[in-house]
């Protein structure tokens, strides 16, 4: 079952996962991201080719400013044989065979909200729920945030109500950690409900 | 032109051969000729891999973990220095996202490169589990959860 690849040195190749942060433009991604990674978040682009937008619908590509697609993620060493990384959606949400390709193979997704434009994150939760990837909601409270507007956020986004939702504080580590904690075990319940493990 | 100017320095940042708007570049023998206007910007990473966009070999997820194989990337195997750069920076296992980012090169040029390298045997990959696979892997689930506890 193992046949996992040993570089030069003997060691095995780390198996890599990964979990995606999605969320409105200005909503704390980046800084999530950069709160609980062990290195400055990287940024990686892609070139919207022909191809891309052959796929997928892309409007507006045309346009110089949009012949790349950047997305800033970070990296987790878990132990030497585990590595997580954390990757956030590109801003322009239009980009979606972006989304594809990060969310494909993820473990689950974290939707990052802002109470003050909660409707900047519809559009993440609608495309994780018709993918039927794990996901949860994390508020990210800035200053002044208080508990009763969970549930407000819970009644705005009418979720099934199995979908978590907690508040966390982007730039606060133990808050981050929570978060994921908290996708990953609810990430780890949605899965094996949906198939059975095997006795 | 002043290279001072921070948005000239930001627009050509990583790509210091971009040609200005408008350019049209010509393919060595191939008689491919780029005449988007705006196809400025993507002159580099295209040369760099010599107009390919797709591998020769191999997938390359994002999260695809590459380590070099301590063969040396040969000009005679036809490796150019951004081979080399490749080769040098996966001493350490790292993921194809973190070449790209590292070397500051769109992952479509990383993934030509990379291509290139495992057809020569110069790097060894080890692809993401698919997500049927890690439906059934709930280690990978609890590994997960202990690592970030953990932190």
């Amino acid at each position: 079952m193992d046949s996992r690849r040993f570089d030069r040195r003997g060691r095995r190749l780390p198996k890599a996962t990964k979990i995606v942060v999605a969320g409105g433009f200005g909503v704390g991604k980046t800084t999530l991201v950069g709160t609980v990674s062990e290195t400055k978040p990287l940024r990686t682009e892609e070139l919207l080719t022909d191809k891309s937008v052959g796929v997928d619908d892309v409007e507006g590509v045309e346009a110089k400013s949009t012949t790349t697609v950047a997305m800033d993620f970070g990296r987790i060493t878990l132990k030497d044989e585990f590595v997580l990384y954390l990757f956030g959606t590109p801003g322009q949400e239009r980009f979606w065979f972006m989304w594809d390709e990060i969310t494909l193979g993820a473990l689950g997704a974290v939707v990052l909200a802002d109470t003050r434009r909660l409707a900047d994150c519809f559009p993440a939760v609608d495309y994780f729920e018709r993918r039927g990837t794990p996901f949860i909601v994390a508020v990210n409270c800035f200053e002044g945030s208080r508990r009763f507007e969970l549930d407000e956020v819970e009644m705005a986004l009418n979720l099934g109500e199995h979908v978590p939702i907690v508040l966390c504080d982007a730039r606060d580590k133990e808050s981050c950690k929570n978060v994921l904690v908290t996708l990953v075990q609810h990430a780890r319940k949605t899965r094996r409900e949906k198939r059975p493990v095997e006795v | 032109m002043t290279m001072s100017d921070p948005e000239q320095e930001e627009a050509s940042k990583g790509l210091p051969d971009a040609e200005p708007e408008g350019a049209i570049v010509d393919g060595d023998e191939s008689h491919e000729r780029w005449l988007d206007e705006q196809a400025g910007p993507l002159v580099r990473p295209y040369v760099m891999t010599r107009g390919r966009t797709e591998p020769v070999r191999g997938t390359f997820d994002l999260i695809t973990m590459v380590v070099a194989t301590g063969l040396p990337a040969a000009p005679e195997l036809g490796m150019d220095p951004e081979h080399q750069a490749v080769v040098r920076l996966c001493e350490e296992p790292m993921s194809v996202a973190e070449i790209a980012g590292q070397l500051n090169l769109p992952t479509v040029t990383v993934r030509v490169l990379l291509g290139d390298l495992l057809s020569k045997g110069l790097i060894t990959v080890e692809d993401p589990q698919t997500e049927d696979e890690l439906a059934d892997d709930d280690d990978l689930y609890l590994a997960v959860i202990d690592g970030l506890k953990a932190l």
